[in-house]
């Protein structure tokens, strides 16, 4: 007992120096007897602590995984749908747990970081000093390409990063293997051209010319001229739909399935001459930014846009979009960028900066060039609260025109007016590729298969919507509103139209007679007519007996006994 | 400043060797992929349709017999036979790779209206409506050894004659006795010429008899009073009994739950019970246009064939209300007899047209050898078929099945009547005093009563 007491003295001593410290979790130490039960779990506690924190880790990842919130089984009634219902739900949340494990402990490549040390700040680093700590392969993707005479260059990456379409306004035309830096063609077209696209792989690429939009091979050679776009200003390409969508001179916006040929959607925005367009890669909405200051979302089954916000005091300079679908940076005249969300269509942040050009990176680096500056913010700690990060001033001079995160890459292209540069912003790209996804380590076989396997893959241009989960949900049945007289009229009417137009079987031998016909006509007629009919009946009827339970509650009470009792 | 960049060597991330395998990196992460639920969709769609392109089911005839084929018997110890009796005394034993006759057993001077295979596959048992039981030998080497000769036959081991012509017989699963159904119930051992044991309950003949896979000592029969029994060989008098509205004509116990059987009926529904408690059915199956013929459960005890008088035969889940498949020939007349093959692959249907007929189980199955990869996008297509299943579009073309013009017009035709018949009842219910009439549901509506 002496000893147990002693022990417990021991323990109680320590109390306040206990916390945190980890040579304390010993096994032996903490099987002591149930009378220091104070003090243990001061340690368990600790303990549990540090196990929460990677817990908190790994429950945020399968939030990701989880992809939105798991279904509410209370309302089902049906005990063996319920049943299957759970079991689903079990196994995505034992995939989603599965998949952040993957995440933690087996991808490859980490991302890349810059961090400053001491007073100094990340946004006065420049690419020299970065230049020196880095090695060698990553210091080749620095540099400047000079080509002054032949105009402002704009850049267009494939999807997994490795080939790069440069095109001069006074129509200079190439392609380059970023890998290798290699020169794969190069063209001269001897017109304007105003914009470059890739389509769904380093094979084909667009150029908006001065008329027409052009289709090239990889060799260079025209493919074909799509005459009906019109003098372009600005192309995009959505690769779940393979279609080309351009924004032409006149504010019109046209949608081209560029596996058949289709032109899929044509629409007169009505809102004028615009060159700023990006689509949202979440959902292949296509947003337009207006000289009124209004940004408008277009999908190619429908005339009439699907949001029409009005961001900016006066024209919209330019527009990006997260990869993850719910942030949207625009930026005005008036040197301010503001960051919204797509879910609320709210302002997020407002940020005092001139911005030319937007572009948002993999990783939710925002890219804001203008003159011969450049300037990256990011949001550390996913917080959606955007601080300047890095900063990049090219030689006066230099107008820039593009700015493009490269995927996959920790690098910036900026297409300028004197050519093109790239330039290293660490932790900008995905360092982690998925082969089936974009690789850029691509063989031509592989790519050849996921050609056809994209392709079968294809999605219809009516999947295009505000929100894609909605996919494969049921449709709430909407309350509906009581059509009007008018509506119900116009509906008898076109009901009688197509009874009127329906044909009958010429009958033969004697039963063709013209009264009889006529008889069937009308018999047809009345047919489409009885639904109508007997709606109009119940609903006179019901009135009816409204109005003959009303005059019970409107009489005061006073006077409720001389109401007439209805007989029953 | 700690700088780190991303710079990925060429080296790790391609092969070495042109014999080595292509290198592949998987980021499960949803945001490197827009539109998921989109794609799947279109993948569903896509599988739907394949499957309808690669959806042939019937492989071959076996054609041989000379009377319509009445009854089948398959050997658990050998996948490739089936033994078949026709309505002119002819008994065969088929290979099924070849669809040929292997070996006959002439010797019943009537029909056989019954066949059976002893567990370990040496004994046939063979019943007739010449009033004798007639078990011949049929273990694996006097199979192998013969060629594939038409007149290869063979003699019985032993004949027995009784009382009465016999309609169904049925071995235990793991002992010694079989039992037959005609008149009465009789149990009857290998080496006896007599019977063991027999029971009666009831005055009309016995036209089916199954034995229980899991508890050897029980058996089901139905009987021409539209009843179902269920008899225990250890007690000497029947267990229990439960008469319906119409006649049953076959049984079929659930190998994977040996508690529940499935009965097919005349009135063309499969009822299922579970034999614990048969006051009411656990499932009704609905979808054939004439009577019910005969039942088989698949190995897995999640499906089960049923081939009927409408000159059909479908497949149903074990739980489902409606079919998952139908299969139809414009030769195959009236289905007498189905068998599920052991290894859950094969359909075979004896009918009236004197042939037996070998169909796939899964319809779009591809045969043969598939490779690892083949099977795994085969599951993932069937998988996010299943997912997407409920859509409109993709539910039209899982659904679509082309039936025969009668078999059409006659579903129409029911469906109508039964449409009517509910409406009336909703009506009279809507017009009468709340709880006066209470409707029964359909598992129970076709139950007559229940007799300990």
């Amino acid at each position: 007992m002496q000893i147990i007491n002693n022990m417990a003295a021991f323990w109680n001593s320590f109390d306040s120096e206990i916390s945190g410290c980890d040579c304390l979790g010993d096994s032996h130490l903490r099987q002591a007897p149930g009378d220091s039960i104070a003090s243990v779990p001061y340690i368990s506690v600790t303990m549990a602590a540090k196990k929460e924190n990677s817990d908190d880790e790994v429950d945020e990842k399968v939030k990701k995984y989880l992809r939105g919130e798991a279904a509410n089984l209370e309302g089902v009634k049906d005990k063996k749908l319920k049943g299957q219902l759970a079991v689903r739900e079990d196994l995505y949340g034992k995939s989603a747990k599965t998949a952040a494990k993957i995440e933690k402990w087996l991808l490859p490549s980490e991302g890349g970081y810059l961090e400053a040390e001491g007073i100094e700040k990340t946004w006065r680093i420049k690419q020299e000093s970065i230049a020196r700590e880095v090695d060698i392969l990553s210091s080749r993707n620095q540099y400047d390409i000079v080509l002054p005479e032949l105009g402002p260059y704009t850049l267009d990456f494939t999807s997994n990063g490795r080939y790069m379409a440069a095109a001069g306004r006074k129509g200079h035309l190439a392609i380059v293997d970023m890998k290798t830096l290699n020169l794969i063609k190069e063209i001269q077209v001897r017109e304007t051209v105003r914009d470059v696209a890739y389509l769904h792989n380093e094979l084909f690429f667009a150029a908006a010319q001065k008329k027409y939009p052009y289709i090239y091979n990889r060799e260079g050679t025209e493919l074909h001229c799509l005459k009906e776009h019109g003098p372009v200003l600005r192309l995009q390409f959505l690769k779940n739909h393979f279609l080309l969508a351009s924004i032409n001179k006149f504010g019109q916006l046209r949608y081209q399935d560029v596996t058949m040929g289709e032109m899929i959607g044509n629409f007169r925005t009505g809102l004028g001459r615009t060159d700023v367009m990006q689509v949202n890669p979440f959902n292949g909405v296509v947003a337009l930014g207006h000289s009124s200051g209004t940004v408008t979302m277009w999908k190619p089954t429908s005339s009439v846009p699907l949001v029409k916000m009005l961001c900016h005091p006066g024209p919209v300079s330019s527009l990006a979009f997260h990869p993850n679908g719910h942030l949207m940076a625009t930026s005005g005249r008036e040197n301010k960028i503001k960051i919204w969300d797509l879910r609320k269509f709210e302002v997020i942040q407002t940020l005092p900066c001139h911005a030319k050009t937007l572009n948002f990176s993999q990783k939710g680096l925002l890219a804001a060039g203008t003159g011969s500056f450049i300037q990256i913010l990011a949001d550390f700690s996913g917080s959606q609260n955007y601080s300047s990060y890095m900063t990049h001033s090219m030689a006066k001079g230099y107008q820039v025109g593009k700015v493009l995160f490269r995927p996959y890459e920790d690098i910036l292209g900026i297409g300028h007016s004197m050519g093109w540069s790239s330039i290293l912003i660490p932790g900008s790209g995905e360092p982690n590729f998925d082969s089936w996804v974009a690789n850029p380590f691509e063989t031509s076989k592989q790519r050849r298969e996921k050609e056809v396997h994209s392709l079968l893959d294809k999605l219809p241009p009516e999947t295009i919507m505000l929100d894609p989960t909605k996919v494969g949900t049921v449709r709430v049945p909407q309350k509906k509103e009581k059509p009007t007289k008018k509506d119900v009229e116009a509906e008898m009417e076109a009901a009688i139209e197509t009874a009127k137009d329906t044909e009958f079987k010429k009958k033969t031998k004697g039963r063709n007679k013209p009264s009889k016909r006529a008889k069937k006509r009308r018999e047809m007629i009345d047919k489409a007519k009885r639904p109508f009919l007997e709606q109009q009946t119940q609903e006179h009827e019901t009135s009816r007996k409204k109005q003959k339970t009303n005059p019970e509650t409107e009489m005061p009470k006073s006077l409720q006994r001389f109401v007439r009792q209805k007989a029953t | 400043m700690k700088v780190k960049v991303i710079s990925r060597s060429t080296g790790e991330f391609t092969r070495e060797r042109s014999q080595d395998l292509q290198r592949v990196f998987r980021n499960f992460d949803p945001t490197l992929r827009s539109q998921e639920k989109a794609v799947e969709y279109v993948r569903a769609l896509n599988a739907a349709k394949l499957d309808k392109i690669f959806a042939r089911p019937f492989i071959g005839a076996m054609d041989g017999h000379r009377d319509s084929i009445k009854c089948m018997a398959k050997n658990p110890n050998y996948l490739k036979a089936i033994f078949s009796g026709s309505d002119d005394g002819d008994i065969r034993l088929w290979d099924m790779a070849s669809r040929r006759t292997v070996c006959q057993f002439p010797g019943h001077q009537g029909a056989v209206q019954g066949l059976t295979v002893s567990t370990d596959g040496s004994i046939l048992v063979s019943c007739g409506s010449d009033c004798t039981v007639r078990l011949w030998n049929v273990s694996d080497a006097n199979v192998a050894d013969s060629d594939y000769l038409s007149d290869n036959s063979a003699k019985p081991q032993a004949v027995y004659v009784w009382k009465n012509a016999f309609r169904a017989v049925d071995h235990q699963w793991d002992g010694d006795l079989f039992a037959t159904a005609g008149a009465q119930v009789d149990v009857w051992n290998h080496n006896r010429s007599q019977p063991v044991n027999t029971f009666d309950w009831g005055s009309d003949t016995t036209i089916s008899i199954r034995f229980n896979p899991g508890e050897p000592n029980i058996l089901a029969t139905s009987a021409n009073d539209r009843s179902i029994t269920l008899y225990d060989l250890r007690m000497s008098s029947p267990a229990r009994k439960v008469i319906m509205r119409t006649k049953t004509n076959s049984i079929a116990w659930n190998p994977m739950e040996p508690m529940n059987f499935t009965a097919a009926n005349e009135d063309c529904n499969c009822y299922s019970y579970d034999a614990r408690k048969l006051e009411e059915a656990k499932c009704v199956h609905k979808d054939h246009v004439s009577a019910v013929m005969d039942i088989d459960f698949s190995p897995t005890g999640r499906e089960f064939v049923t081939g009927s008088y409408d000159r059909t035969v479908r497949i149903f889940q074990y739980n489902g209300g409606h079919s998952r498949e139908i299969y139809h020939t414009k030769r195959m007349q009236r289905v007498f007899c189905v068998k599920y093959s052991c290894d859950a692959s094969y359909v075979i249907s004896g009918s009236d047209d004197t042939n037996l007929r070998l169909w796939k189980a899964k319809a779009s199955e591809q045969l043969g050898v598939v490779l690892p990869r083949e099977r795994k996008k085969h599951e993932y297509l069937e998988a996010v078929k299943n997912r997407y299943k409920h859509l409109p579009e993709v539910k039209r073309i899982v659904r679509h099945r082309h039936l025969p013009k009668p078999v059409y017009k006659a579903a129409n035709l029911r469906r109508t009547m039964i449409e009517a018949e509910r409406r009336k009842e909703q009506r009279r219910k809507a017009h009468s005093a709340p709880g006066s009439i209470m409707t029964e549901p359909v598992r129970k509506r076709r139950i007559i009563k229940e007799v300990e």
